[in-house]
């Protein structure tokens, strides 16, 4: 019964969904997928199960075959390829494995990268600490990121410090949506679960929702919810068995 | 729009220092380009104008026969050397003639310390013209008043650092080192010519006497008023223009001797006609250099597209459209090119600097300084190219961020 509202809801909306690169076979199938609005969900599976081609759908960036993607209840799936691009970047911040960092830039620039593409989230940014810098200043704070280090070259942090730059620039101007691609894959588990619980309540406090893609199924219990794509992609569950 | 504007340029701006490197290499290639092609131009124009400036009022040019362009270019260029010589009773018979206003003699064929010697009287003085109608004038001393005595040019003055009352000889022949040296006549300079930029300013200037003096065996000092037996040229001055054409075919016509009559701006288009070829052929290669220059900045771009995917598809990750992508390629070849062609024009200023005085004394050119609408033509037409050029990898890094996503397989 409650299933009704939550489609009102939905962060993401997935039906009947079908893609294939090229002329290829289907490699993604999900008849249903729905992700309300600041759950904290937990994507998993072995690679090649469509992690990354979900997310790019999910992104904008590639479009489904059939079915419809839906987006804080914009179909994107609809839309042109400006129109999503749009849709990316106001509502949805990104963190992946590595290379997440505009090496040429400071780390503070990072940061602020997604205001200067989305009017958004440069306006919220700015009404919730005065300026995109500021709120680049105090993510970073938060994330464990200290003034020494703010200045320094990208490219002279380490990974761990690295994947805390990428999750403050997804969290910079508060957008409804962080999907994160492995981000803790490169680090050890100490540093993995410090990591998870940082960005967690963050996004906690900017009532985000998180979808968080991991090949590693014990790190589920960090999570309000976990999902089996492997289950969830009709593709994958035949093809495993062949 | 100005705020995406300038937040575009400060990222491609950083994103070249990054890549500082080969971004100085490809910019030094476009500012070569520039400065190469600029100079061609600034060289031609300055000489044409230089040569043109040099003789001015002159209605016709006598000497004995030869070509016209030979005749102009020893005559009042000092280049090359005379074939023959004509003599002065043909002199005295043109100079009186009607029509004929005023005519100077030239008489060559000597130097001093490698300037030229040139036997003249004082009309020299009084007639001739360079540039927009200016005459000679003293900056010390005045002319000569004995067949000893010698006025020379501004840069004679300067090079060998005489001063009015310096004793000099002059050698015959025109070379500096001559082994025939004429020890027994020396001159003493009475007058210094102010600057004209022209071959004036690298003469010495005698009399015909004194001339004579030269090749006499010297027993005896001829007055300034004595004649000589032959003279190298004549430029004369008409009371009107239209006789230019009637007394040039005269003389060219004359029967006791052969002579040639040649209108100094004629003959000199005649020298333009004769070096447009090698002065086409200058623009065309430094327009090749400049092709040179753009389409390596293409291939440096084009190579670095490879190594920057991540970077692009971190770009597109936080909200960059494609277009944007392609914007910032497009104006990453653009900055590099007017930084580029900025410096070239820049270079090309500092070494005018740097190099006139030479450029002055060593081939009579006046290099001018200040930008012209060449340079503006040679910064807009880089610019332009380069921007056409740059839309190859711009698209390229266009259909990669649409093919790449946001992550990279690498």
């Amino acid at each position: 019964m409650s299933a009704d509202s939550s489609v009102m809801e939905a962060a993401i909306a997935l039906s009947d969904l079908r893609f294939g690169y090229d002329a290829g076979d289907d490699v993604l199938a999900i008849d249903k997928l729905e992700i309300g609005v600041s759950e904290k969900v937990f994507l998993f599976g072995p690679s090649g199960c469509g992690k990354s081609t979900l997310l790019a759908m999910i992104g904008g960036v590639l479009v489904p075959r059939e079915g419809s993607v839906s987006i804080l209840g914009n179909v994107v799936s609809g839309m042109k390829g400006a129109a999503r691009d749009r849709i990316r970047a106001d509502h949805i911040g990104f963190i992946f494995q590595q290379f997440n960092l505009v090496p040429y830039l400071s780390v503070i620039d990072n940061v602020c990268l997604p205001c200067r593409y989305s009017r958004r989230r440069a306006t919220r940014a700015e009404e919730s600490d005065g300026s995109g810098q500021k709120a680049a200043v105090r993510l970073l704070s938060a994330l464990g990121i200290d003034e020494s280090l703010r200045a320094r070259k990208t490219t002279d942090l380490s990974v761990g410090q690295q994947q805390r730059v990428a999750a403050a620039r997804a969290l910079i101007g508060r957008p409804e949506l962080i999907i994160a691609d492995e981000p803790t894959s490169s680090l050890d588990a100490d540093r993995r679960r410090e990591f998870i619980d940082l960005l967690l309540s963050e996004c906690e406090k900017a009532n985000s929702t998180v979808v968080f893609v991991s090949h590693d199924a014990s790190l589920a219990s960090h999570f309000d919810k976990a999902i089996d794509l492997q289950l969830t992609n009709g593709v994958a569950s035949h093809s495993d068995a062949s | 729009m100005l705020h995406n504007f300038v937040s575009t340029i400060s990222l491609v701006f950083k994103s070249l220092m990054n890549r500082r490197g080969t971004a100085a290499l490809t910019v030094a290639s476009i500012a070569v380009s520039a400065a190469l092609l600029s100079v061609v131009d600034r060289v031609r124009t300055d000489a044409q104008t230089s040569f043109a400036n040099t003789i001015s009022g002159t209605d016709l040019i006598v000497g004995a026969r030869s070509g016209d362009l030979n005749l102009l270019l020893y005559s009042v260029f000092r280049i090359g050397n005379p074939t023959n010589n004509f003599s002065w009773e043909s002199y005295r018979l043109i100079k009186d003639l009607p029509m004929v206003d005023w005519m100077i003699p030239i008489s060559l064929g000597d130097a001093h310390r490698g300037y030229r010697v040139l036997g003249t009287d004082l009309g020299y003085f009084q007639h001739y013209q360079y540039a927009d109608n200016r005459s000679l004038s003293f900056s010390d001393g005045a002319a000569f008043a004995s067949a000893t005595d010698a006025v020379i040019g501004a840069e004679v003055a300067d090079e060998l650092a005489y001063t009015v009352g310096q004793q000099i000889v002059v050698s015959h022949g025109v070379t500096e080192t001559s082994f025939l040296t004429h020890d027994e006549n020396p001159f003493t300079v009475t007058g210094i010519l102010a600057r004209t930029g022209t071959p004036v300013d690298r003469t010495v200037h005698i009399s015909l006497a004194g001339m004579d003096l030269i090749h006499s065996d010297g027993t005896e000092t001829p007055g300034l008023d004595d004649e000589p037996g032959e003279i190298t040229a004549g430029l004369i001055g008409l009371k009107s223009k239209t006789s230019i054409f009637p007394l040039q075919r005269n003389i060219n016509e004359y029967e006791p001797e052969a002579l040639s009559a040649v209108i100094p701006g004629v003959a000199l288009q005649q020298l333009w006609g004769l070096i447009s070829v090698a002065e086409t052929a200058l623009y065309g290669v430094s327009a090749m250099v400049v092709l040179a220059g753009v389409l390596g900045l293409l291939a440096t771009l084009l190579v670095s597209l490879n190594e920057r995917r991540r970077e692009m598809s971190v770009l597109r990750s936080v909200g960059a459209r494609p277009g944007h992508i392609f914007v910032m390629l497009v104006s990453e070849a653009a900055m590099l090119a007017l930084s580029g062609a900025l410096i070239g024009l820049f270079l090309v200023q500092l070494g005018i600097l740097l190099i006139r005085q030479y450029a002055l004394s060593e081939f009579g050119i006046q290099l001018s300084i200040g930008l012209r609408a060449f340079d503006l033509y040679v910064l807009a037409g880089i610019l332009v190219i380069t921007v056409f050029v740059s839309v190859v990898p711009a698209w390229r890094a266009y259909r990669n961020s649409l093919a790449d996503g946001l992550t990279v397989r690498l």
